[in-house]
């Protein structure tokens, strides 16, 4: 069967849930390969051998963490060389989406962003399913050229353990002589909340200008807390000072597309459902029974979060004994 | 020597009004008003911030491709203090996806001249996020995307650039293509007298033969993705929604154990 090659995201080692799910999409279309860079790749191998990885082709070039995004470009196009595959497949985040970009005008592929799905065509090539216009449409899409380069967001597919041959290589890449052009010149970790991140989140609860101060979002986080949550926070919130920009949920925010979103005190214009439209199931309390976000709703409160929410956390700590 | 900063901007489809696909399954521009993308007005805040820094020893020059309307994005960025204005524009750039709309506007780029590009993050029809790495890619020079701040000096441009999980500061030699994110800084409303001025500024237009480029490479024909299908997502049935009398957070609380999440 044929290979397909998947970029993993990984945190010092740690690999991130949406590589997994790329792992499944993956295997409709051929056998993955799975190419891990930088500071931690070679420790990603078990976990990726464990959810179908056939070779895992690990660099940990110093040159990552030092200039930005061209390293990457570099190493990946020396990965295609190598497996010469029928796709390429990244998890979409505004890097990969970069990197998958370059890499595609160098290999002379068209590219398609932020599909919510993947599957193989009549051909056996990927189709892209996308959504547009703020989840008002869904999209099919091919790429016709080239070996189709594809970023795929979060939560669109399922995690499956299976096992893969999962032999380890080493990828000596050499780096174009433009690599150094972007430094870093310095990097401050986000001091990490204990949360899950919030594209990959299974629930999310966002809290808006309903609020009404920045304090009053400890409810929201211990409402996200109690479920397992992330919190995502409305482009009021955020240019209200009330959090960080990190956790905005909108057009100009995060989307995502979690099973569950809860939001509070968000009316749901059009830029915040933008961002969180295509979320399988959603619930919001607003006060406001005429606020846009109820004619998205499965489930709604009209009344006011200061009381339904810690109502709520209350009872969910409950029920969870 | 003199900064050269070109901006480039996109007229899109207004996410206020009823966004659509024409039959050709392109965006469709007939049924909705147009605008400046809201993404790329802060990079036009931003060019004009580096420009005032400069103390006038740099110009703003306002770059779209588009079709005739997206002349209108041109002339707000103007309005907003920009110095001139270039429009590409060609029947043959229909239906051009994003690697033929990344050559039409490298091509323009390199002849308009230029130290700095800034863009917007993305657009706010497509959302792809990629022009700004494809032209740095295409022109050879050092790309600064995402930036949530950025400044030049001594012939470098550097800025922060926030991750999920760190928040870098970054630099680069000029020239450079930098994208900014909303987080930039409040683009500015133009001013009676900046509407006034822009009147008079120069708008020049260009179409593919200017720019020394073969149809074919561009619009439908040119393009290396194909879109084969388009659905309006059907409408969500509509969900219950009650009234909190008291008890709505243990309401929300048993719904959540209806569908499993607690």
């Amino acid at each position: 069967m044929a290979d397909v090659l998947v970029v993993v995201d990984h945190v010092e080692g740690s690999v991130r849930k949406p590589t997994l799910e790329l792992l499944t999409v993956a295997r409709r279309l051929g056998t993955p390969v799975a190419v891990a860079l930088g500071a931690g790749a070679g420790q990603t191998a078990e976990v990726l051998a464990g959810h179908g990885a056939s070779r895992i082709l690990v660099s940990e070039a110093s040159e990552f963490a030092d200039f930005l995004v061209v390293p990457k470009v570099d190493a990946v196009q020396r990965a295609v060389e190598l497996v010469d595959p029928v796709a390429v497949l990244f998890v979409s985040s505004g890097e990969n989406k970069e990197i998958a970009a370059r890499l595609a005008l160098r290999l002379e592929s068209g590219v398609i962003t932020d599909a919510v799905d993947v599957e193989a065509g009549e051909d056996g090539r990927p189709v892209a399913v996308q959504s547009a216009f703020a989840a008002s449409y869904t999209t099919r899409s091919r790429v016709t050229r080239g070996i189709p380069v594809i970023t795929v967001k979060p939560n669109s597919a399922p995690v499956e353990p299976v096992e893969g041959a999962g032999a380890v290589e080493e990828l000596a890449v050499d780096f174009a002589a433009g690599v150094r052009g972007a430094r870093v010149v310095s990097r401050s970790a986000r001091e990490s909340t204990g949360r899950p991140e919030l594209t990959e989140a299974a629930i999310v609860v966002s809290g808006g200008r309903g609020l009404g101060s920045g304090e009053n979002f400890a409810l929201i986080e211990a409402l996200a807390d109690a479920l397992g949550g992330a919190v995502g926070a409305s482009r009021a919130a955020v240019d209200a000072g009330w959090y960080p920009h990190a956790h905005q949920v909108g057009q100009t925010g995060k989307s995502v597309s979690p099973q569950l979103y809860i939001a509070s005190g968000i009316s749901g214009a059009i830029q915040h459902r933008a961002g969180m439209q295509t979320s399988k199931t959603i619930v919001a309390i607003n006060k406001d029974a005429e606020a846009p976000i109820f004619d998205l709703v499965d489930y709604g409160v009209v009344g006011d979060l200061h009381t339904v929410v810690p109502q709520l956390t209350e009872e969910v700590a409950a029920r969870k004994g | 020597m003199s900064l050269r900063i070109v901006v480039c901007v996109k007229y899109v489809p207004d996410a206020s009004g009823d966004r659509g696909f024409a039959d050709d399954l392109t965006v469709d521009r007939e049924g909705v008003d147009g605008l400046l993308s809201e993404l790329d007005e802060y990079a036009v805040e931003q060019a004009l911030r580096i420009s005032e820094a400069a103390d006038g020893d740099a110009s703003v020059t306002v770059l779209t491709v588009g079709p005739e309307d997206a002349r209108e994005a041109v002339r707000k960025a103007l309005s907003m203090g920009a110095d001139a204005g270039i429009h590409v524009e060609d029947d043959d750039l229909h239906g051009s996806d994003v690697m033929g709309t990344s050559l039409v506007v490298a091509s323009a780029v390199e002849r308009a001249g230029f130290d700095l590009v800034v863009c917007g993050m993305a657009s706010t029809d497509g959302v792809m996020g990629v022009l700004p790495a494809l032209l740095a890619e295409r022109l050879g020079v050092a790309q600064l995307s995402l930036l949530s701040e950025v400044s030049v000096a001594g012939g470098v441009v550097s800025g922060r650039r926030d991750g999920d999980v760190a928040s870098e500061v970054v630099e680069a030699e000029l020239p450079a293509v930098v994208s900014v994110t909303d987080q930039s800084g409040e683009a500015r409303y133009p001013s009676f007298k900046g509407i006034m001025a822009a009147k008079k500024k120069k708008v020049e237009s260009w179409d593919l033969e200017e720019l020394e480029l073969d149809a074919e490479l561009v619009g439908a024909a040119g393009a290396w993705t194909a879109v084969d299908g388009v659905e309006a997502r059907a409408a969500r049935s509509a969900g219950t929604v009650v009234k909190d009398e008291g008890e709505g957070g243990r309401g929300v609380a048993e719904f959540l154990a209806s569908r499993k999440f607690v």
